[in-house]
Parts: structure tokens; C-alpha cells; sequence
């Protein structure tokens, strides 16, 4: 494996690859996939790598993850592993369908993709560009700003699978799909899935998106996701984060939304090196509430860097943002919220809030909540906070005969709770309760198995605290 | 309906009342920027020769940058060669009285409401009054010197005390600062220097005027304002310009350094000619403003009411240096017609404990777009430092724009910072309830306005605070349609 020294040179290596790969691996694709390939690999050619000079980028130094080598598999792996090893995750009376990706590809051995009776289609990507070109013709790398994003266009130029759901009009889907995205390669891997999410008018779906790492080897994982809401559809979407220290996740969400729709979408980050979250929602028809919560507990060296660009492009739409962190060690943080509303976006409500605990002197955090506004009908207001565990409520419950150790964990706990009980789904929540207590007890690192430690899912956690006493 | 649309049409069409021209003899550099210009300038002034070097130094560095485009605010691009440079009200002699004033300059000052002598009589205040960015006259000098306080033009005081500007020019703003603030340090033609010396409290409010006039020309003053130790001073800028089809570009610099225990007031009312109603003419005021709270317990707040230029870039901001420093910024910032306003504050904590609070009020109309943009940064040292920030706007018409972009640091785990903005317009329930209790429309929206913006208000000194007030009525009663 070869070591790269400066960014440019990643950069020249995947514009190379992509040369070689369009008369072998996308030889195959459809005309109007090609064309988009060859269209977004101009784009990124032109734009490169995000630099520390790139307002959105900074304070995120990617600098040395992009100084790496990376492999790239552009076919299908056949590890020799026990793949019913890898992905035993399931949240414990938790009824999901899991669709489980492996290095960025999907696992044979699933159903590649489903038909259901009610029209449902469910399964992979490539599968997908292959039996549904009208729909990929329709939705595919449509979404608003996708293509200004650097990474995001050097997805499109490589993605090649990913999950693909398509619920059509009319549709509940009861039970909740798990999407599990496992790294696991014992060499520099760059993974570039891509997903993409339909819902038809009057239809609802609960989306689970889970990241993690099984291994303690270096990834960079540029991952797009596109959501298209029909009207009065209701999306419910959950990402969950868990990744080794040496792991960098580029984590795109693009969300559309159509009149009366209705999204509550939570970031939980608890693990990873680099995780950089783009959020980005348009609001294209009235009536249309989008909820975007976010919880990052980062130690060590990580870094976390969520931004989240709501568009108010017509009248009558709410938003509201809360995102929460804590901070410890030399882990570092930014939050950019921007809130965008639109020349005759009228009768608008946007909120957007920011709050961050720091633990140490070495840890830090920038926050940049920002307003755009150009209609006067509006109510739009944003918070940040930075500071540290309120020391009244320490000494109450030090005065109450709870430890130190046990106070503080008691504070970071509530304050955590805010965004955990955002999540809709109860078991989903009481897992997440768990893993974030685990968490903040410094118990929970990469699971040896998977993210959602179902090896041991009776296992509750307790504070040791009585509660009655406080 | 058509009631309140009337107030709009009268408030929307009045006439920008400092627009007029006085017929002065100026004397010009020619059009353009070269190193000649500015030896031109130097020359002129008859400056010592570290003043040319920091000029030259200041000019070659600025060759190597490039304009700012980060700022929300757009215009064609500015033709740096086709500016004057400098342009001074012509005069014969020193002055030691008003008497010899000319007395078209006077009647200026007259017409804009601070007649040099009616100020000098009433209201006890010095000034120092600035002309295409000469220094024309400054008042009350002897009473100053009494005790101690240096209050001159920027060009005298390079000529009697070339210490203290040698000591403290480019202390807070480098010429290397961004682009202005180096274009400001080659060309500048005169402003403000104010020494405070050790113990003493101003017992008068200083003030400049600041005056375009000639056309053409490009003003670049410069203010310097050193409090030592234990002492205090409150000082005040005004400024106005007349109105002119062709934008003309003002780049100030100010720069303030309070030692031990100082504290220094800054008031503006800025009101610079803002354009015509369609947003032809007016001035681009880019604007570096600084201040350095050196010493412990050193407390510097900027007050502003920026409600005139076409353009407005300034960020007045403190570098709390000293331990227990304080910093503010309070601001009301209006837009109205074609104007566009950048403006906020920076707060950078590197002192332990030390305290700063930024309110801002914007408030947008006509189709005019009105940012705020802050930095709160607390650095690694700044141990038990708080922040509290609040930005409200207010939007009057849905032509218009209002922005917040604040950036906030935090690097180390004892500090506190608090952040909120608001926007919103007034509402129909606020105006209902004022209509109902007999209080006409035109009247409850300058009521509302003006509460709104009292939290700023009510720290300008008394003579600013009338103005502002008359300022902001005239600039939005009735504006919301």
C-alpha cells in the first residue's frame, strides 16, 4: 500500500482510478449514470478536497486523513468471515429489517432486493439503477445543493451501492429498517456508499443508520444519503455513529421535503476519529416541519463537526434544530447551523439551538449558528451556550451524599437527555439511553462484535445511585 | 391600508438632510494611488520620516492583498485609481479663534446642528471637527491641557508628540490587519489623537465630526485614543457627507489602548449620505475599529448607531489583554432603501476573568439587507471568562434581509458563553394594542422601535441619544406597511 504525502495526490489517484474504472467497473452503468459520473468527477476535479481555507470547512483539518493511501473496492468482496458473526446487531425487542453493508457493499446472502406485496421495494442500490431506471431517473443525485458539496460529487462519480428504499404512495411501513454499515479490512479502506430513500404522498418509514467500525484500522467513509418526502409523509430517521479513533466518516444527508411532510432526524455521534455530519433540508412545499436533533459525546483526539443548512424555500414551514455536546480531553468540536429562509417564505418558525459542555481546558468547541432571512413574516430565533456542569446542581447532589464521579455522571446524563428522548421508538431510545450512559462511563468503545452490543443485551446499565435519595 | 402606506411613502422618500455641498477651495492630490501619492500626502504634512516609512511599508503590503469578498454585501468593484487621496480645505495660517475660521466651514458645521461656538458655549463639549479628512478646528483645547489631556489632529500630534503615536500607532490595528486597515495606513490624511494621561477622569465628552465634501475623494481618517492608567474618557464620532450620485469611499481606522484600571466610551452616530431610494450614490464606509484593554481591570465599550452609508463593513472590537477587562458593544444598526450593513463585534478573551457583552439591534427596510457578524473567542488562557451576546433584528417589509453570523470560540472548560438572536417583525397584536388605546399607528411604531432599541440607546451620552433618537424616527416611522 502506497503512502500518499499531500491531499492533491489522493486527488489525482481517484481521478486516475475513475479514468481507468469508466471503461471497466462503469462500463456497464446506464447513459444517464455516466453521464452524472462523468459530470461530478469534473466537479470534484475542479473543486478538490475541502481545504482549511473553505469557509464550511473550517476548523476541520482534513489534512491528514488525506495525506493516506486508500484502497477502494469497486467490485463486491468475498471476505472469509462469518458474516453471521458480524452482523448479529439488533436492538434488543426491536423489530428491524437490517440491511447490512460491508466495506460499502451489500451482503450477499440477503435478499439483494425486495418486492413486497404493497409495493415496497427494499434492498440494493445497484440492484436498483439496474431494474428501477425510471425511478433512479427521477430521484437520483437530485437533491437540492448535492452537487456543491466536493465530496458529495466524488460519491457520485464513484457510488456504486448502497441501500435503496421506495415506499410509494399510500404506505406505512411498520416495522423499522436498520441499515448496518460495518468497516472491516485490514488495509486503508475508502468506502463511498450511497443511499437512496424514496417516499411516496401519505406514506410514513423509520430509518436506522448505524456506522461503525469492527476493527481498530483506518477508513474514510464519504457516505450520501438522499431522502425524497411526498406529501404528508413522515420520516423518522436515526444515525447512529460508533467508530474507531482512526476512522473519518463524511456523513452527507440531503433530506426533501414536499407539503405537509413531516422528518425528525437525530445524528447520535458517540465514537470516531473524524465525523463530519452535512445536513442539509429543503423545505419545498408548505406546511412541511422538519425536527434535527444531534448528540456528540467526543473524547480523546476526536473530532466532530456537524452542519446543518435548513431551507425554507416556501410559506408556512416550521424547523427546529437542537444539538447537544460534551466534550472531553483533547476532542474538538464545531456546530454550523444555518437557517436560510426565503423571499416570501412567510408565516415561518425556525429555532435552532446549540448547547456544549467542555470538561477539560484542552478540549474545545466552535459554535456558528447563523439566520438568513429575507421575509418578514417570520419567527426565527437561535441559541448557543458553552460552558460547564452547573456547580449548584453538583453540590445539591454532592449534599446529598452521591459521589463525585457519580454527580457529574448524573448531569452529563440529563443533559444528554434532552435530544435521547427525541427518538420516537422506545426500545431504539432505551438502547441508545444505555450505549450513551455506557458511554459517558467510558465503557463503551467500538464493540468487538458490532455497534449495538447485542451480545449482551440483557445487560442494563445502572448508575449506582439511589434515586430515592435525591 | 392606505393610511399607513402614506407614512411609508413619507418616511421612504425624505430627503437626507446633510446632503448639501459646501463651496470650499479645496487643494487635491491627483487622482490615483502610487507610491508618489503618498509621498505627496507625507509631504504635504510635512511628516517626519517614520511616519513616510510606515506609510510606504503599510502601501507595499496592501499591493499584496486582495479585496475582501466574505462580507455579506455586494458592489461593483471599486477603482482604487480613480480616487483622490487627499483633499484638505484650503488655508492660510495656523488658527487660534473661531474668528478665523472660514466662515463657509462654520455655516457647515452650523447647518449640520453643531455650530462650533453654539457647542463651545452650551453644551461644554470639545470637538474636533474633520473636513475631507483634515482636521478644521479643535475646541476647548486649553482646557484640556490643564489637565494634561492632549486632544488634537492625528497630523499635530505627529508634529508635538512623535513618542506617542510612534509608540502606539499600529499597536491594536497593524497595517497587516486586512485590507483596508492597510490602505488606510499608507494614505491617510488626518483624524483624531486623544492622550489621557495617568489618574485623570476627561471631565468633558470629546467629540469628532467627521465631513466629506469634496467630490471624488476617498476619506481616510485615523483616530487614536490612549487612556493611561486610572483614567477615563467618553468620547464621541459623528459623521455626514453630501449627497452625490457616485459612491465615495471612506476607510477609517481606530484604534484605542486603555492601561490599568482605564476606561474608554466610544459613541458613533454614523451618518454618512446612504444613497438615494434606488440605491444610486452614497457612501462605502469600511471601517476597522479596535480597541486594546491592555491593562487589568481596563474596561473599553463601543457604542454605535450606524444608520447612514450605502455600505457599512466595521466591526468594532476589543482584545481583552489585560486580567479582569471588560469589554462592550452595543449597537443599533438601521438599513432602509438599497443600504447594506456588515457589521458586529469581535470579543477576543486572552485575559483571565474577563467579561464582554455584545447587544446588537438590527432593524431592515425597504429592500435592504442587514447582517450581524460577531466573534466570541476565549482562549486557552482566559480562564473564568464569560460572553454574553444577544442579536435581534427586526424586519420592516418583506423586500429586506436580516442576517446573523456569529462565530464563537471556546477553548478551555472554565468559561461561560451565552448566545442569542431573534428575528421577528413587529407584530400586528403589539401595533393592535397601541391603535386601541388611541395611539396612532405612526406613533406606535416609533414607540415600538425605539423600545426596541433602548437597551443601546440608553448608554450613548445625552447629546448622542436625542440625535439617535430623531435619526431613527425619521430613518423607519411608519415603515411597516
Amino acid at each position: 500500500m502506497m503512502e500518499y504525502t499531500k491531499p492533491n495526490v489522493l486527488k489525482k489517484h481517484l481521478t486516475d482510478l475513475f479514468e481507468e474504472s469508466k471503461v471497466s467497473v462503469f462500463s456497464k452503468d446506464k447513459d444517464y449514470i455516466s453521464a452524472l459520473r462523468t459530470e461530478a468527477i469534473a466537479q470534484f476535479d475542479k473543486k478538490g478536497f475541502p481545504s482549511g481555507k473553505d469557509e464550511s470547512w473550517r476548523g476541520t483539518d482534513l489534512k491528514k486523513v488525506l495525506s493516506k493511501g486508500y484502497q477502494q473496492f469497486l467490485h463486491p468482496q468475498n471476505q472469509d468471515i462469518d458474516l453471521s458473526k458480524l452482523f448479529i446487531c439488533e436492538v434488543h425487542n426491536f423489530d428491524t429489517d437490517i440491511l447490512s453493508l460491508l466495506n460499502g457493499w451489500m451482503v450477499n446472502g440477503y435478499a439483494r432486493l425486495k418486492t413486497f406485496e404493497n409495493g415496497t421495494i427494499i434492498g440494493s442500490l445497484a440492484e436498483a439503477m439496474e431494474e428501477y431506471p425510471e425511478l433512479i431517473n427521477e430521484y437520483y443525485n437530485k437533491s437540492d445543493k448535492i452537487n456543491e458539496h466536493s465530496f458529495s460529487s466524488l460519491n457520485t462519480a464513484f457510488a456504486i451501492d448502497g441501500v435503496f428504499i421506495y415506499v410509494p404512495d399510500g404506505v406505512q411501513v411498520d416495522r423499522a429498517i436498520q441499515m448496518v454499515s460495518i468497516i472491516n479490512h485490514d488495509e486503508n479502506l475508502l468506502v463511498q456508499n450511497r443511499n437512496l430513500i424514496i417516499l411516496g404522498n401519505n406514506s410514513s418509514l423509520t430509518f436506522v443508520q448505524c456506522d461503525d467500525s469492527t476493527n481498530k484500522l483506518t477508513s474514510l467513509n464519504n457516505s450520501v444519503t438522499e431522502f425524497f418526502i411526498g406529501e404528508n409523509s413522515n420520516l423518522d430517521h436515526t444515525k447512529l455513529q460508533n467508530l474507531n479513533n482512526k476512522s473519518t466518516l463524511i456523513n452527507s444527508t440531503y433530506i426533501n421535503q414536499d407539503a405537509n411532510s413531516n422528518v425528525s432526524t437525530n445524528a447520535i455521534s458517540l465514537n470516531g476519529g473524524l465525523i463530519r455530519n452535512n445536513i442539509n433540508v429543503a423545505l419545498n412545499g408548505q406546511g412541511s416541519n422538519a425536527n434535527v436533533y444531534g448528540l456528540y459525546l467526543m473524547d480523546d483526539k476526536q473530532h466532530i463537526d456537524n452542519r446543518v443548512y435548513i431551507d425554507h424555500k416556501v410559506a408556512n414551514c416550521t424547523s427546529s434544530e437542537l444539538f447537544k455536546g460534551i466534550l472531553d480531553d483533547e476532542a474538538s468540536g464545531i456546530f454550523n447551523g444555518h437557517i436560510m429562509v426565503r423571499k416570501d417564505a412567510q408565516n415561518t418558525n425556525a429555532f435552532q439551538n446549540n448547547n456544549n459542555i467542555l470538561l477539560k481546558d484542552t478540549a474545545t468547541i466552535d459554535t456558528l449558528p447563523f439566520l438568513e432571512i429575507y421575509a418578514d413574516d417570520v419567527k426565527c430565533s437561535h441559541g448557543a451556550t458553552i460552558g460547564q456542569l452547573d456547580l449548584e446542581a453538583m453540590f445539591y447532589l454532592r449534599s446529598r451524599g452521591i459521589s463525585e464521579d457519580n454527580a457529574r455522571m448524573l448531569l452529563m446524563y440529563a443533559f444528554a437527555t434532552e435530544v435521547i428522548n427525541n427518538i420516537s421508538i422506545d426500545p431504539l431510545r432505551e438502547r441508545i439511553d444505555d450505549m450513551v450512559k455506557k458511554r459517558l462511563r467510558g465503557e463503551l468503545s467500538i464493540c468487538d462484535t458490532c455497534v449495538l452490543h447485542c451480545g449482551s443485551p440483557e445487560k442494563e446499565v445502572h448508575f449506582d445511585i439511589d434515586l430515592s435519595k435525591i | 391600508m392606505s393610511k399607513k402606506n402614506n407614512i411609508l411613502d413619507e418616511v421612504t422618500q425624505g430627503e437626507y438632510k446633510y446632503g448639501f455641498v459646501t463651496d470650499i477651495e479645496t487643494e487635491t492630490a491627483p487622482k490615483g494611488l502610487t507610491e508618489d501619492t503618498i509621498r505627496f500626502i507625507s509631504g504635504k504634512k510635512k511628516e517626519p520620516e517614520f511616519m513616510l516609512e510606515f506609510r510606504l511599508k503599510a502601501f507595499r503590503h496592501w499591493q499584496k492583498l486582495k479585496e475582501p469578498t466574505w462580507a455579506h454585501i455586494s458592489h461593483p468593484p471599486i477603482d482604487y485609481q480613480d480616487i483622490i487621496y487627499y483633499a484638505a480645505p484650503k488655508k492660510k495660517k495656523e488658527l487660534e479663534s473661531l474668528d478665523q475660521v472660514d466662515p463657509d466651514l462654520l455655516e457647515t458645521f452650523k447647518k449640520l446642528g453643531i455650530s462650533l461656538e453654539e457647542q463651545k458655549r452650551l453644551s461644554g463639549v470639545a470637538v474636533d471637527a474633520v473636513i475631507d479628512s483634515v482636521s478644521v478646528k479643535t475646541t476647548f483645547q486649553d482646557t484640556l491641557s490643564k489637565h494634561g489631556i492632549i486632544f488634537c489632529s492625528f497630523s499635530e500630534a505627529v508634529t508635538n508628540h512623535p513618542d506617542l503615536v510612534k509608540k502606539h500607532m499600529g499597536s491594536v490595528v497593524p497595517y497587516t490587519d486586512n485590507y483596508f486597515a492597510a490602505l488606510n495606513s499608507s494614505v491617510f490624511s488626518d483624524g483624531s489623537f486623544c492622550y489621557i494621561p495617568k489618574g485623570v477622569r476627561c471631565p468633558i465628552e470629546l467629540s469628532t465630526y467627521f465631513r466629506i465634501n469634496a467630490a471624488n475623494t476617498g476619506q481616510f481618517e485615523r483616530t487614536l485614543i490612549i487612556a493611561e492608567d486610572d483614567s477615563y474618557v467618553s468620547y464621541m464620532e459623528g459623521c455626514t457627507a453630501p449627497m452625490r450620485d457616485e459612491n465615495q469611499l471612506h476607510a477609517a481606522i481606530v484604534e484605542i489602548v486603555a492601561m490599568n484600571n482605564a476606561e474608554v466610551k466610544y459613541s458613533t452616530v454614523q451618518n454618512w449620505y446612504p444613497g438615494n431610494k434606488d440605491g444610486v450614490g452614497g457612501i462605502y464606509n469600511f471601517v476597522t475599529k479596535r480597541g486594546m484593554c491592555k491593562g487589568t481591570n481596563s474596561k473599553i465599550a463601543w457604542t454605535q448607531v450606524e444608520t447612514g452609508s450605502a455600505i457599512t463593513w466595521k466591526y468594532p472590537s476589543c482584545i481583552l489583554l489585560g486580567n479582569n477587562s471588560i469589554g462592550e458593544f452595543y449597537s443599533v444598526a438601521v438599513t432602509n432603501n438599497h443600504q447594506q450593513a456588515d457589521t458586529g463585534s469581535k470579543m477576543i478573551h486572552i485575559g483571565k476573568n474577563t467579561k464582554s457583552t455584545i447587544i446588537s439591534k438590527g432593524i431592515s427596510a425597504g429592500f435592504s439587507n442587514n447582517s450581524y457578524r460577531g466573534l466570541v473567542k476565549i482562549t486557552k488562557r482566559a480562564g473564568n471568562s464569560r460572553n454574553f451576546s444577544q442579536c435581534d433584528s427586526l424586519l420592516l417589509g418583506d423586500k429586506c434581509g436580516a442576517h446573523t453570523f456569529p462565530y464563537i470560540k471556546a477553548d478551555n472548560k472554565s468559561s461561560v458563553i451565552e448566545h442569542e438572536a431573534t428575528t421577528s417583525k413587529i407584530s400586528d397584536d403589539q401595533l393592535f394594542y397601541c391603535n386601541q388605546r388611541g395611539i396612532s399607528t405612526e406613533n406606535a411604531i416609533g414607540l415600538i422601535v425605539n423600545g426596541y432599541a433602548k437597551e443601546v440607546l440608553s448608554q450613548l451620552p445625552m447629546e448622542f441619544a436625542v440625535e439617535a433618537q430623531k435619526l431613527l424616527q425619521i430613518m423607519l416611522e411608519g415603515s411597516v406597511g
